[in-house]
């Protein structure tokens, strides 16, 4: 039953993807195919998918622990940005002296990033009232914006004729390829940023099950009332409810700009703190549920750029199938808990 | 009452199935007019899928119904007031912002004034002694200001039967005589009255016939003025009705001592407090009576912890902790026992081994910070056995329990915690004999045990049954506290009305 609502809701996504395949004028078998099978067909492949769902598997775990607090973080995009851009501070400024330091350094600074981002978010929940969707959202933008002011203003580099990007990363201030570990890996992009999420998962599960402090937040968001009645405390569950959103989320920024991308600039994310949201959601916030959730939604991003090959179609294809997917998992969750009644007319009260 | 005219309602063969049980199994009732009848039994027994079946919001699986001799469907509510069927429920459902005569022009069909609606309703209140002000909002009057306007909404329908559900629950002795008076005035003029109620000696002194119910049966039909209580209750839960025991025991050190208590409403329609002084001893059960909505929900929060007031305010064993939060005050001896069960004493999605940790997780279930699922489970099997909680086990959801389980489990759970004082709201509101017979013993088990208890609740039989002294909340302030041996239900009912403020 719990795993009920996400099965029906990826069924019917691929039904009304089909029928807006078919609305184009594609051949659905061979779309779908282009989209979801096609990017599989190679090592390499599989790898690109692997790099794609790390950042969102790892967002969705951290954000998965706040949603279960029935606290909702929707600005991981921007507490990503901020993680990078602490990350990529250290790194055009010391890489050159700190040796094998650098990427811990950047790991935690990148940390640091998400966290103080998300402790605005906290703070202004916990102690002024303000909801914590609108401010997360909106410190988004402001974040946003900190990262282009920062690659066309003070962290440009000069070599880039005006291109709106930093200094490459040095090798110390990236994580190493896993190709130089595993010699069937050549060729792809996989780095040891990988190890982090498949660490991550075990050891989120292990904190939801078994850890006191998420079973209180499973109580704030459940029954607030038995909450205070038991003494936890309100604030206590907000705080570490967007801090470990906002932790996990500053991470992935490092893995992203010290892993594929090897600088920060202003578009270097395809909205993986947005993405996560529906990773979360489709997981039922559960650590192997969001695994297979973020290698699904990967597979829509890199299928997005295989059918715009293959088939010439929009690359917004995708965004259209992850579009269709949080609106029928919503209804699905609705149905499960509502019946839908058709009546010809109300009649009036009149009639006694 | 056997006359060749038939009765006013006959109900044969009732059958209700759900999913999970039969709720009603072949029940018969016969109601004449002009007869206070009542329908008797305990939760569960059948009564309230009884009564919404006159009232048209169930549908029976099988059985007849009669009315005035002719058989009939009763699809709906709004045929069963078509037929001059009218019901006060237990929870009202009137509009707080509104005034009286809004909320009755609400539920009346047509068209009319408001002015001579409220004419209409002057007089009917005055005819039956029912003293309610038609132009005051709903939020401004007491609890038994608003079952009156409940029942003048019914009477303005002229109804032939007035279904009236646990009306006395939440009254004052002074206003139940006053219902009474009424419901007698209502019934000499023609009206039947089904009076649903596991009140014995209310019925007794009310009511002319008595349906038992009994698990969805009918357990037999008596009148109830010529049986005992015992005898009643003993078909009502078919064995002997089980008795508290008192112990003897000594009163010790004052543990819980309130001074001078004051708090302001947290809402439009909260309740301040006012310099509330109290002592309660090691060994002894206080208790609070009073009409709910009176200060009671704000001085609880203020006891445990859920809303913080100055130190010295409320202070455990000589240590002052107004100023510490729920779990603090827990960590100090402190056990309460909240009146909402469902979403403030258990969350109701959680298993009763995770409910067992909300509150006991100081009972060696948290080592370094990780949780010992074996020991919660192991906490909340103890609690299923010592308090006779029914269950399926630790795995089985807190809402999948009944009322009377689930506040059993709950009362348990926070006994089990060996606490130096115990706070208990409501503690049987709406549980069942047995489960009611349990709690009130285990709660004279912990006073003997040398534990101080303080009992906040609306029925004043169980106050003046379990308690050693007693003192009464009304309008946010606190009466003087009286001995129970020393004092007697009409004085504890004036001061529930406000007596004790001159």
């Amino acid at each position: 039953m719990q795993w009920g609502s996400p099965l029906v809701a990826v069924a019917v996504t691929f039904l009304l993807g089909a029928a807006a395949f078919a609305a184009m004028g594609e051949p659905p078998l061979a779309a779908l195919h282009a989209l979801f099978v096609a990017p599989l067909n190679d090592l390499n492949g599989v790898a690109e998918l692997l790099l794609k769902a790390s950042p969102l598997c790892l967002i969705a775990l951290g954000l998965a622990v706040g949603f279960r607090s029935n606290i909702w973080n929707i600005g991981a995009e921007g507490q990503m940005y901020i993680g990078a851009v602490f990350a990529t501070g250290l790194a055009i400024h010391f890489q050159d002296r700190w040796g094998g330091w650098m990427l811990p350094a950047m790991v935690l600074a990148g940390i640091a990033g998400g966290l103080a981002w998300a402790a605005i978010v906290a703070a202004l929940r916990a102690h002024l009232h303000a909801s914590e969707i609108l401010v997360s959202l909106m410190l988004t933008y402001v974040a946003a914006l900190i990262v282009k002011y920062l690659v066309f203003g003070p962290w440009q580099d000069p070599a880039a004729n005006n291109f709106p990007f930093t200094v490459s990363f040095d090798e110390n201030a990236l994580f190493s390829p896993l190709m130089n570990y595993l010699a069937a890996l050549e060729g792809t992009r996989l780095n040891t940023s990988l190890l982090l999420t498949l660490a991550a998962i075990p050891l989120t599960w292990v904190f939801m099950k078994f850890s006191f402090t998420a079973f209180r937040l499973r109580v704030a968001g459940d029954a607030p009332a038995a909450a205070r009645y038991a003494g936890h405390s309100e604030k206590r569950a907000i705080w570490i409810a967007l801090l470990v959103g906002g932790a996990a989320a500053g991470l992935a920024g490092v893995t992203e700009i010290a892993g594929p991308i090897g600088n920060l600039n202003d578009r270097w994310t395809p909205g993986y703190g947005f993405t996560a949201i529906i990773v979360a959601a489709l997981g039922r916030l559960h650590p192997a549920g969001i695994a297979a959730a973020s290698l699904l939604m990967a597979l829509l991003y890199i299928g997005g750029e295989t059918a715009q090959v293959a088939l010439q179609l929009p690359r917004a294809i995708a965004y259209v199938f992850q579009g269709l997917l949080l609106m029928a998992l919503l209804a699905c969750e609705v149905l499960v808990h509502f019946r839908l009644q058709w009546t010809a007319s109300t009649r009036s009260s009149q009639a006694a | 009452m056997q006359t060749a005219t038939p009765p006013l309602l006959r109900l044969a063969g009732i059958v209700k199935r759900y999913p999970a049980v039969t709720a009603l199994d072949g029940v018969r009732l016969e109601v004449a007019a002009g007869e206070i009848h009542a329908v008797l039994g305990e939760n569960g027994a059948g009564k309230s899928t009884l009564m919404k079946t006159i009232y048209g919001v169930v549908q029976p699986d099988a059985g007849a119904i009669e009315w005035r001799g002719a058989p009939v469907a009763i699809p709906d509510p709004v045929a069963a007031r078509g037929l001059g069927i009218a019901m006060v429920f237990q929870h009202f459902a009137l509009f707080e912002s509104l005034t009286v005569a809004e909320n009755i022009a609400l539920a009346l069909p047509g068209r009319f004034g408001l002015t001579e609606l409220g004419e209409r309703i002057a007089e009917i209140s005055a005819r039956y002694g029912l003293p309610v002000n038609p132009w005051r909002s709903v939020h401004e009057l007491s609890v038994g200001e608003r079952q009156r306007a409940e029942i003048v909404r019914c009477l303005l329908q002229s109804p032939r039967l007035l279904i009236m559900d646990e009306p006395t629950s939440v009254l004052t002795p002074q206003a139940v005589e006053q219902l009474f008076d009424t419901l007698r005035a209502l019934a000499r003029e023609g009206t039947a009255i089904l009076y649903v109620s596991h009140k014995l000696d209310e019925i007794r002194r009310l009511c002319d016939r008595a349906t038992i119910l009994r698990g969805g049966h009918n357990a037999g039909e008596v009148d109830p003025r010529a049986e005992s209580e015992a005898a009643l209750a003993e078909r009502m839960i078919g064995r002997a009705f089980p008795e508290t025991q008192k112990r003897a025991h000594a009163r010790g050190a004052s543990a819980l001592r309130v001074s001078e208590l004051n708090l302001a409403p947290d809402g439009p329609f909260g309740v301040a407090l006012h310099s509330i002084n109290l002592d309660v001893q090691r060994g002894e059960v206080l208790g609070i009576a009073g009409i709910s909505g009176n200060g009671q929900a704000e001085f609880l929060a203020a006891l445990s912890g859920e809303r913080r007031v100055s130190p010295r305010e409320i202070s455990l064993a000589g240590t002052a902790v107004g100023h510490l939060d729920a779990g603090e005050r827990r960590g100090l001896g402190l056990a309460y026992v909240p009146e909402e069960r469902l979403g403030r004493g258990a969350v109701p999605g959680m298993t009763l081994a995770e409910n067992a940790l909300l509150t006991a997780s100081r009972n060696g279930m948290v080592r370094a910070g990780l949780v010992d699922w074996p020991a919660a489970e192991a906490y909340a099997g103890r609690c299923i056995r010592e308090f006779d909680v029914r269950a399926a086990g630790p795995h089985a959801e807190a809402r999948s329990l009944s009322g009377g389980n689930l506040q059993k489990f709950i009362v348990g759970r926070e006994m089990m915690q060996r606490p130096g004082v115990m706070v208990l709201a409501q503690p049987t509101w709406g549980v069942d004999v047995a489960a009611t017979a349990l709690i009130r013993q285990r709660i004279l088990d912990l006073a003997a045990a040398g534990v101080a208890v303080l009992v906040v609740s609306e029925d004043l039989g169980e106050i003046l049954e379990i308690c050693d002294r007693v003192a009464v909340m009304a309008g946010g302030r606190l009466s003087p506290v009286r001995e129970v041996a020393e004092t007697h239900a009409a004085e504890i009912g004036a001061w529930m009305a406000g007596g004790f403020l001159q």
